[in-house]
C-alpha cells in the first residue's frame, strides 16, 4: 500500500484536517473489529503535519479527543498569526520556519514505506493557510519532486469577512498553478447552500425518522468530538472529499486507482489542473433514515450542480476529462451502464471523447452503503477565477490596502501584476478550450508515408 | 517467459494452469506412447521438474506486489504447479499509467535485478527455444517496462526467438486508461524493432496455448476453439476470415484431437485470402496433432497475420494523433524523458506498418535503412544473371563479362536480361 501525508496549513486547513482525522478514525474503527486504535491506524496518524502561526487551534487539537494521535514532532506553530496577510505567511513566516517544516515532513516521509502524495489543505483568504501554505507547497516541490501534490483549498466567498480575501486568493492562486500538481478549490458559499439544503430536507422529513448516529457526512454528532462549532458541518464536507479520494489508497477494490494516476489521466495540460469535485450522496448528510435511492441516481446528482464543491455548472462546459471514485457494493457493470447513461448530456473536448477514469473501491464510507465522487476538469471553473479576479482588480485600482503588503520585505507591486496575470493567462486557456466546444471538429490530418 | 505488469500476470498465471491442466489431460486422454511423450515434451518446455514438483520457467515483475502475490498464491494453491520463490521482482508504486515512467525509470532502475532473474532461468535450459512476454499495451509497467526489458532481452540473447504476447485494450472501456492509446503507440513502435513476432489479442480473449508460430511481425491470433464437427466448420472458420476481405501474409491452422488427419482445410487455400504475389500454398500450412488439447474432442486453433489488424490499429493511432495534435497529456511524458520528436517518430513508424499492410508489401522495411528500389533492381539482375548462366553454362563465360552493355526490362515479376 503506498502512503500519503497530510500537510494542514494554517486555522482553516487544521480544522479541516481534524474532521478528516476524525472521520478516517471512525472509518477504521467501523471497519477494524479488533478496537478503536492499533498499530496499523496509528502509523496511518503519523502521516500528518500540523502547521499555524498562532497557537489557538493547534492547542486545542492537542487538548481534544485526538491529543493522544499526535505528538509535537509534527507540529510548527508560532504565536503571532498572519494578520490575514498572504506577504506575511509567505514572505516572513515562510523563510523563517523553512527548516522545521522540512524536518517534520521528512520524520514523516520516513515513517513510509512508499509515499505517493503530499494532500495540503489551506484556505486562500488568509494570511497563513494561504501564504504559508503556498510556500510550504514550492518547498514540497523542491525537497520531494518525485512525490505528487494535490492541494484542497478553500475559497473565499464574496461576503467573506476579511476584506483582502481577493489579493489573498489571487497571490495564492499563482503558486498554485506553478507548484501543485492537482488543486481541488471548495468555495464555502457552495458548502452554505449544502448545508442549508440538507436542514430543508431534514426539517420536511417525517417525525418518525430517527438521527443516524454512525454517518460521517455531518458533524462532530456520533463522532468522536463533543459539541458542534460554526464551521464543522461544512469542515465535514470537505473532509469527506479527502476521506473518498483516498479510500481507493487505504482500502481494497476491483479497480484500484492510485493517486499518481489521477494526475496523469486527468491533467492534459500542466497549469490546468483544477478539478472540480462533487460529493453524493447528500440525502444522508441530513441524518435521516431515508430509504436508499437506486444507484443511478447517485450518479446523476454527482452530474448536478447542487452537488458541486465550487459554484459551477459543468453539464453547460467542455470537460477535459473526468474520474469516478466509487465506494461499495457496486459493480463494473453498474458503472459501464451509467456512463453510457449520461455520457450523451455531458460534452468532452473532441480529443478525449472516452476521457472517463473510474475507480473502485469494495468498503463504503460509514452509515452508507455506497457513495461517489466526481473529480471533473471541466472549463467550468473559468467564471469562480473570472469574478475572483473581478473582486481583486476592484480594490487593486483603487490601491486599497496596499500598504500592508508592500511593507512586508520582498515585496513589490510586480507580485501582484505578475500574480494577476498568471490568473488571467490560466482563464484564458480555459476559454479557449471552451470555445472548440461548439466547432464541428474534425479529426487531425494524419502523417503520410512513402509507400 | 517474461511476465509483466497487472494484465501480464494475470493471464500469464492462467496460461501456466492450463499448460499443466493440457499436459495431464492429454496423458489421460491418450494412453499408451503418444500422450506420454506429448506430456513429457509440454511440461519440459514450460516447467522445471524438480523434487517433485514443477516449477513454471517464468520471471514475473510489477511495480506493485497485489497481483503477483495472488498470483502466486494461486499457483501455490493448485499443488499441480508453482512459481519458483524469488523468481518474481515487485516494487511497492506502479508506474501511474505512464509508458514513460515504465520505459524511462523503471525499466533502467531495475534492469539489473531483473536481468538477473531472467538469466537465472535462462541458464536452467538445456536449450533456450524463445522467450515470450506477456503484457498489456494501455497501462504502464507491462507496456513502458515490458518493452524495455524486451529491448534489453534482444541485447542479451540476440539470436532467441522473442514473441510479445499483447493484451489490446478492449474501447470503449470503464476500465480504460484515458492515455492507452499514447501508451499503445509508443509501445507497438518500441516493440517492431526487437521483436521477432506479436501476438496480439483483444481484452476479452482468454489464454492460448503457445503453438509453433512463423516468424513474421504482428500476427493476429483468432482463437477458434470449437468442437468441430467435421468439415462443415472448418469451412465456416475460413468463410468468417473471407468475409472481412482482409488479406493475409501467412496463415497457420492447429488442428488437434480426433480425426485430424482426415480434416481438410481447402477452404483456407482459397486464394481470395491472399495477396496476388503470395501463393496459397505457400502461405498457408497446416499442423495437425492428434494429442487433444486440454480435454477437447477437437479443436482448432487459426494465427494469422493479416490485415484484420488493420482497423483496431488505425483507430488507436488515429484517436493518439489527435490528443497529440492538441499536445494534451504530452508533458506527463516529457518530465519523464520522452520527447515529442519521441512521439512523431512513433507515430511514423506505426503509418508505415499500417501503409504496409494495407498494401501488403515489404519494400519500406528495407528502404528506410537506405535501400532503394534501384538496389532491389540490381540484385534482382544480378541474380537472374546467375539464373541464366546456370541454365546455359558453356554460353555464360563469354556472356558474363558485358552486363555494361545489357538493357534491362521489369517485367510483371522478373528482370529480362535481353542479350541472353
Amino acid at each position: 500500500m503506498t502512503q500519503s501525508i497530510i500537510v494542514q496549513v494554517g486555522q482553516c486547513g487544521n480544522q479541516v484536517g481534524c474532521r478528516f482525522w476524525d472521520l478516517a478514525l471512525r472509518e477504521h474503527a467501523h471497519i477494524n473489529t479488533k478496537g478503536v486504535y492499533d498499530e496499523a491506524l496509528s502509523s496511518f496518524f503519523r502521516n500528518a503535519v500540523l502547521i499555524d502561526m498562532e497557537e489557538g487551534v493547534v492547542n486545542e487539537i492537542l487538548q481534544g479527543p485526538l491529543r493522544d494521535v499526535f505528538d509535537s514532532t509534527q507540529l510548527v506553530t508560532d504565536v503571532s498569526g498572519s494578520g490575514n496577510n498572504w506577504a506575511v505567511g509567505h514572505k516572513v513566516y515562510g523563510p523563517a520556519c523553512r527548516d522545521h517544516v522540512v524536518e517534520k515532513v521528512r520524520r514523516a516521509a520516513e515513517h513510509c514505506d512508499s509515499l505517493q502524495c503530499f494532500f495540503l489543505i489551506h484556505s486562500m483568504g488568509g494570511g497563513t493557510g494561504s501564504g504559508l501554505g503556498t510556500h510550504v507547497l514550492s518547498l514540497l516541490e523542491d525537497e520531494f519532486p518525485e512525490v505528487c501534490r494535490i492541494v484542497t483549498s478553500v475559497y473565499p466567498s464574496a461576503e467573506d469577512d476579511v476584506i483582502t480575501s481577493p489579493y489573498n486568493s489571487v497571490l495564492a492562486m499563482r503558486e498554485l498553478t506553478e507548484h501543485a500538481d492537482c488543486v481541488l478549490p471548495v468555495e464555502n458559499q457552495s458548502l452554505v447552500d449544502i448545508i442549508n439544503k440538507i436542514q430543508q430536507m431534514a426539517h420536511s422529513g417525517k417525525p418518525s425518522q430517527v438521527i443516524r448516529k454512525e454517518s460521517t457526512l455531518i458533524s462532530g454528532r456520533g463522532g468522536v468530538g463533543g459539541t458542534e462549532k460554526p464551521f464543522d458541518a461544512m469542515n465535514n464536507i470537505i473532509a469527506n472529499l479527502l476521506l473518498n479520494l483516498t479510500s481507493s489508497a487505504r482500502f481494497e477494490g476491483s479497480l484500484n486507482m492510485d493517486l499518481n494516476e489521477i494526475a496523469m489521466n486527468l491533467v492534459p495540460f500542466p497549469r490546468l489542473h483544477y478539478l472540480v469535485s462533487s460529493l453524493t450522496p447528500l440525502y444522508t448528510l441530513a441524518d435521516v433514515n431515508i430509504p436508499v435511492r437506486r444507484l443511478d441516481q447517485m450518479f446523476t446528482d454527482a452530474f448536478s450542480k447542487d452537488h458541486q464543491l465550487i459554484q459551477a455548472d459543468p453539464k453547460h462546459s467542455l470537460y477535459l476529462a473526468c474520474a469516478l471514485v466509487v465506494r461499495g457494493n457496486v459493480q463494473v457493470s453498474d458503472l459501464r451502464r451509467n456512463i453510457e447513461r449520461l455520457k450523451p448530456s455531458l460534452s468532452f473536448v473532441s480529443w478525449n471523447q472516452e476521457g472517463w477514469k473510474t475507480s473502485l473501491c469494495s468498503v463504503p464510507p460509514v452509515g452508507h452503503s455506497h457513495s461517489l465522487l466526481a473529480l471533473a476538469n471541466n472549463t467550468c471553473v473559468k467564471p469562480t477565477f473570472t469574478e475572483l479576479r473581478d473582486r481583486f482588480m476592484k480594490l487593486y485600482r483603487k490601491k486599497a490596502h496596499l500598504h500592508h503588503y508592500l511593507h512586508v520585505g520582498g515585496m513589490e507591486h510586480a507580485c501582484f501584476s505578475e500574480a494577476v496575470t498568471s490568473l488571467s493567462s490560466l482563464i484564458e486557456e480555459y476559454d479557449q478550450l471552451e470555445s472548440t466546444k461548439s466547432l464541428l471538429w474534425s479529426d487531425a490530418p494524419r502523417l503520410q508515408v512513402a509507400t | 517467459m517474461s511476465i509483466l505488469g497487472q494484465c501480464g500476470n494475470q493471464v500469464g498465471q492462467e496460461l501456466f494452469s492450463v499448460l499443466i491442466s493440457d499436459s495431464l489431460e492429454a496423458q489421460r486422454q491418450c494412453r499408451g506412447e503418444p500422450g506420454r511423450a506429448y506430456r513429457d515434451c509440454s511440461l519440459e518446455r514450460f516447467f522445471r521438474e524438480h523434487n517433485e514438483a514443477s516449477y513454471a520457467r517464468a520471471v514475473l515483475v510489477d511495480m506493485e506486489p497485489k497481483v503477483i502475490t495472488h498470483a502466486v498464491a494461486t499457483a501455490a494453491k493448485s499443488s499441480t504447479w508453482k512459481y519458483e520463490d524469488g523468481s518474481y521482482f515487485c516494487q511497492k508504486q506502479g508506474s501511474g499509467n505512464n509508458w514513460a515512467n515504465g520505459f524511462c525509470v523503471h525499466g533502467p532502475r531495475h534492469e539489473e535485478a531483473v536481468s538477473d532473474l531472467i538469466r537465472r532461468q535462462v541458464e536452467r535450459c538445456d536449450r533456450l527455444a524463445g522467450i515470450l512476454t506477456m503484457m498489456s499495451v494501455a497501462g504502464g509497467t507491462g507496456s513502458g517496462m515490458g518493452t524495455y526489458i524486451t529491448q534489453c532481452l534482444r541485447d542479451s540473447y540476440p539470436h532467441s526467438f522473442i514473441l510479445n504476447q499483447l493484451t489490446w485494450p478492449y474501447v470503449p472501456s470503464t476500465e480504460a486508461v484515458i492515455v492507452q492509446n499514447y501508451n499503445s503507440v509508443l509501445t507497438l513502435s518500441h516493440l517492431y524493432q526487437w521483436s521477432d513476432a506479436i501476438l496480439v489479442h483483444e481484452n476479452d480473449t482468454v489464454h492460448k496455448i503457445c503453438a509453433k508460430l512463423m516468424n513474421i511481425k504482428h500476427i493476429s491470433f483468432c482463437d477458434v476453439r470449437v468442437p468441430l464437427n467435421g468439415q462443415p466448420a472448418l469451412e465456416r472458420m475460413a468463410e468468417k476470415t473471407k468475409q472481412g476481405f482482409n488479406k493475409s501474409l501467412a496463415n497457420v491452422l492447429i488442428l488437434r484431437g480426433k480425426d485430424v488427419s482426415g480434416a481438410d482445410p481447402e477452404a483456407f487455400l482459397h486464394p481470395g485470402l491472399y495477396s496476388s504475389w503470395l501463393p496459397a500454398g505457400t502461405a498457408f500450412s497446416t499442423w495437425r496433432s492428434p494429442v487433444p488439447f486440454n480435454g477437447y474432442e477437437k479443436s482448432a486453433t487459426l494465427v494469422s497475420n493479416s490485415q484484420s489488424l488493420l482497423k483496431p490499429l488505425d483507430d488507436i493511432v488515429g484517436k493518439a494523433w489527435n490528443m497529440f495534435a492538441s499536445k494534451a497529456y504530452v508533458h506527463q511524458y516529457t518530465k519523464f524523458g520522452i520527447s515529442e520528436e519521441d512521439f512523431l517518430d512513433s507515430f511514423t513508424a506505426l503509418e508505415q506498418v499500417i501503409s504496409s499492410y494495407r498494401h501488403l508489401a515489404y519494400f519500406h522495411q528495407y528502404t528506410k535503412f537506405g535501400s532503394s528500389e534501384e538496389g532491389f533492381l540490381d540484385s534482382f539482375t544480378t541474380l537472374e544473371q546467375v539464373i541464366s548462366s546456370h541454365r546455359h553454362l558453356p554460353r555464360c563465360r563469354k556472356q558474363y563479362g558485358s552486363s555494361s552493355e545489357q538493357i534491362h526490362t521489369v517485367r510483371r515479376g522478373r528482370v529480362t536480361n535481353l542479350t541472353e
